[in-house]
């Protein structure tokens, strides 16, 4: 897993060895302040990591970020407003979880739309059946099928 | 010498994959037995030298002859032997080595298990694993080799990278290519019986054993990765839907599929044409996720141009078994007639909803994998896709599949009843409303998803209970009856319904995590004390020590319970001295299924040390259950009617027992 990456290319990437991500004294005096910054800081990418929110990451710019974050909550925004300032200074990369617009449209669509059409496939063929049911046995299929049975339980 | 002779045996397997390629495939067009017979044995002959090529690269590895750029790059004299030999694979040429191994040992297996295979569709699968394997020595040899000379040897070598030194990676990489590679012999079987254009319910006898071997394989793969990645990366989560760990969950979720389709297909000769491009499918994503690691195009659309001889390799090889695969899949798959009708409402009907969501799953596990890489090849724009997004799209879908896996076994093929089986799932639905019930009453509406995975987690536990309790007549008949009616149970029976306990402990233990998961971060000076969950930790000093390779501060910590100690963990920073690497190794204390979790922050300048402690309770039902699932497909892989050539009489007590 994180490990090919790392087999890839060798010491070569930037990966952490391990975290330290929040320290003590980047953190909120306020409990519930504190507990919205933690909740955005793991909505946002650390943008010099591989993959990493920057609640995870140890990388400077991560904690440069969970200031920022946190300064922003202290100033009184609102958590979108906090998401939208980062945007505006970061693009829309800072974003782990893509907002639904125009061309996140496939990626948000794409896993109902292929719910639906499974299950619309799935009611079509489940519908259609019925018509290739095999006609019932004559009376004479069903003697040949009674002695073929019949012989059946003869076998040791 | 050693390594020229490795090289050697590498192109003399080359050879015998071409050979091996076209005779087969001749002479199963010319029912030329002699012409099919020979891919038996250079199939042997083939892992015979890929054999004799790994073992000496292992030999330079282990004699540190650091003349083979890969062993400089990656070794070093001081390591411990057991480093010397995972960096064998720790590394992009190692690994692609171990993978044509345990590919031309599949193809071994064939040859030599598969005597009573069709001679013309044993023939034909073995030059299909052919064709895979000369791809991938070609690849090796002519973008990745592992045996080229360094002219002027240095004296010593560069080293592993510290953070792959564990204990853990000695076992993750093999266990994952056996399970991607495994599935190679399904797309094979799959590829052979397109060309054959026949295919009958005996292909999906001889299918399914691979299948379940792969799929064994992955899922202890998977967690062992998992697991690695908890301990290792330092903040305990055990789960990152990093593109590297979808890479790998993504033929999980098809191959799970498959197998679920290929019992549909043994049994009941339904659902062949699907099975078919299943068994594609996941084998191409196996090979998708060999190649998105391997050619770096995750960490950047820029680092796949970096070594274009490579990236055009993959590209090529993916498009030559993937687009090739599809286009034999449309062109032959109307050849191969339909069979088995059954009711929506079967067994058949359950498995067929099992694969729908599977696949949809791995499909947005897909989109969300490869979006941002298709978008900004497209528009140039970059967005992330994180796991906020996998937890809204990804969780849904798997729920609503744990909350299907019950009725699935319970349900009669061909045509079920669905109010019986609901009855019959009383004590199931009973267990599953009162935890989620009694969740509520104590944690209060906010853990609404907390009740929501324990409750299905129960359902599925006592589901798989039921469905044994009843084939076994537990509780109906004499305990001595229901004993020898157990003992009669087809294996697979059992496998299935341990396979759903594994995952529903799985499930417990994520919930479990998410949910009741505490942390506290402090500063702590020695004889400091921090509590957490009951437990109080005290700090007791750093002392200095040296390893092999390493020189490392090992921090001390006492934990009480209560005024008692209960035992003492010991984190560490350790610092490789040849690449000069500082990494930082958590200190586990395992309480039950619990754990408590210590990791090591910066040592400030007034002797204190930053500290993150975590309480991880019911963790270990994570891995515990993977492990469940992955006996669950050894039982299943131990039933007589998979073992290939069982005789006769497992077939009547496998009906007695339906």
């Amino acid at each position: 897993m994180r490990f090919l990456v790392l087999i890839a290319f060798g010491a070569a990437l930037a990966l952490p060895t391990y975290a330290r991500a929040v320290t003590p004294d980047e953190m909120l005096k306020d409990p519930a302040l504190e507990a919205r910054a933690r909740h955005l800081s793991q909505e946002l990418r650390c943008m010099v990591c591989q993959n990493q929110s920057i609640d995870d990451s140890e990388a400077p710019l991560a904690h440069d970020l969970r200031v920022l974050v946190r300064q922003r909550i202290a100033a009184g925004d609102s958590d979108r407003e906090v998401l939208d300032f980062l945007v505006a200074r970061y693009g829309e990369f800072v974003l782990l979880k893509p907002r639904v617009e125009w061309r996140t449209l496939i990626l948000w669509g794409l896993p109902p739309a292929a719910l639906l059409a499974g299950l619309i496939a799935l009611l079509a063929m489940a519908r259609r059946r019925p018509e290739n049911e095999p006609a019932p046995l004559s009376a004479d299929e069903r003697r040949r099928l009674a002695a073929l049975l019949e012989d059946g339980r003869g076998e040791p | 010498m050693i390594p020229e002779l490795g090289h050697y045996a590498l192109v003399l397997a080359l050879a015998l994959a071409l050979v091996q390629s076209i005779a087969p495939c001749v002479g199963a067009h010319r029912r030329d037995g002699a012409l099919m017979q020979l891919a038996a044995s250079t199939a042997v002959m083939q892992f015979g030298f890929v054999t004799i090529s790994f073992a000496a690269l292992t030999a330079c590895y282990v004699t540190s002859d650091f003349s083979v750029a890969t062993v400089f790059e990656n070794s070093n004299s001081q390591m411990p032997l057991i480093y010397k030999l995972t960096s064998v694979w720790g590394n992009h040429e190692g690994s692609m080595l171990l993978w044509v191994l345990i590919l031309s040992l599949f193809g071994a297996l064939v040859a030599v298990f598969g005597g009573n295979l069709p001679p013309t569709l044993k023939a034909n699968v073995l030059a299909v694993q052919s064709w895979l394997a000369a791809a991938f020595y070609l690849f090796i040899l002519f973008t990745s080799n592992p045996f080229l000379r360094l002219p002027h040897p240095p004296f010593e070598g560069r080293d592993l990278n510290p953070i792959l030194q564990d204990p853990g990676l000695a076992v993750h990489p093999p266990l994952l290519y056996l399970g991607y590679v495994g599935f190679s012999i399904a797309f094979s079987f799959a590829i052979a019986a397109l060309i054959d254009g026949r295919i009958d319910a005996a292909w999906a006898r001889w299918v399914r054993p691979w299948t379940l071997a792969a799929w064994m394989f992955l899922t202890l793969g998977i967690a062992m990765g998992s697991y690695w990645a908890y301990y290792t990366l330092g903040w305990g989560g055990f789960w990152f839907w990093d593109p590297v760990e979808n890479a790998s969950l993504m033929p999980w979720l098809a191959g799970t599929a498959l197998l679920h389709s290929a019992a549909v297909m043994e049994k009941r000769n339904a659902l062949k044409i699907w099975t078919v491009l299943l068994a594609i499918l996941t084998f191409s994503l196996s090979l998708i996720g060999t190649f998105l690691v391997r050619s770096g195009v995750l960490t950047s659309v820029h680092a796949f141009a970096n070594d274009p001889l490579r990236g055009v390799f993959i590209l090529a090889i993916l498009v030559a078994f993937i687009g090739g695969g599809l286009a034999l899949f449309a062109w032959r798959a109307p050849l191969l007639r339909r069979g088995g009708l059954f009711a929506p409402i079967s067994r058949e009907g359950a498995l067929i909803l099992n694969n729908l969501l599977l696949t949809t799953s791995c499909l947005t596990v897909l989109v969300g994998t490869l979006y941002p890489l298709a978008l900004e090849v497209a528009t140039g724009a970059k967005i992330s896709v994180g796991p906020p997004f996998f937890n809204l799209t990804f969780v849904p879908l798997f729920l609503l599949l744990m909350s299907a896996v019950p009725f699935g076994p319970l349900l009669a093929w061909k045509r079920g009843d669905l109010a019986g089986v609901t009855q019959r799932l009383t004590a199931a639905f009973a267990l599953a409303i009162l935890g989620a019930a009694a969740t509520l009453a104590v944690q209060g509406a906010a853990a609404g998803l907390t009740s929501l995975g324990l409750g299905l987690a129960l359902f599925v536990m006592t589901g798989a209970v039921v469905d044994v309790v009843e084939r076994t007549g537990l509780f109906r008949l004499s305990p001595g009856a229901a004993l020898s009616r157990a003992r009669g149970l087809p294996r697979a029976a059992w496998g299935t319904a341990f396979a759903h306990v594994g995952l529903a402990l799985t499930l417990i233990g994520i919930v479990a995590v998410e949910s009741w998961a505490d942390e506290r971060i402090v500063a702590l000076k020695p004889s400091q004390s921090v509590a957490l969950s009951g437990y109080d930790v005290t700090f007791d000093g750093v002392t200095a020590r040296n390893g092999p390779n390493y020189r490392e501060r090992v921090a001390t910590f006492t934990v009480r319970k209560g005024g008692v100690a209960v035992g003492v963990m010991t984190p560490s920073k350790r610092s490789f001295r040849a690449r000069e690497m500082t990494t930082s190794q958590t200190a586990l204390m395992t309480l039950g299924l619990s754990q408590l979790y210590l990791a090591l922050g910066d040592v400030e300048g007034d002797g204190a040390v930053v500290v993150r402690l975590y309480h991880k309770p019911l963790v270990l039902l994570i891995w515990i259950g993977a492990a469940v699932m992955a006996l669950g497909g050894a039982l299943s892989l131990s039933d007589r009617r998979l073992r290939v050539g069982a005789p006769r009489p497992a077939l009547r007590s496998a009906i007695a027992a339906e």
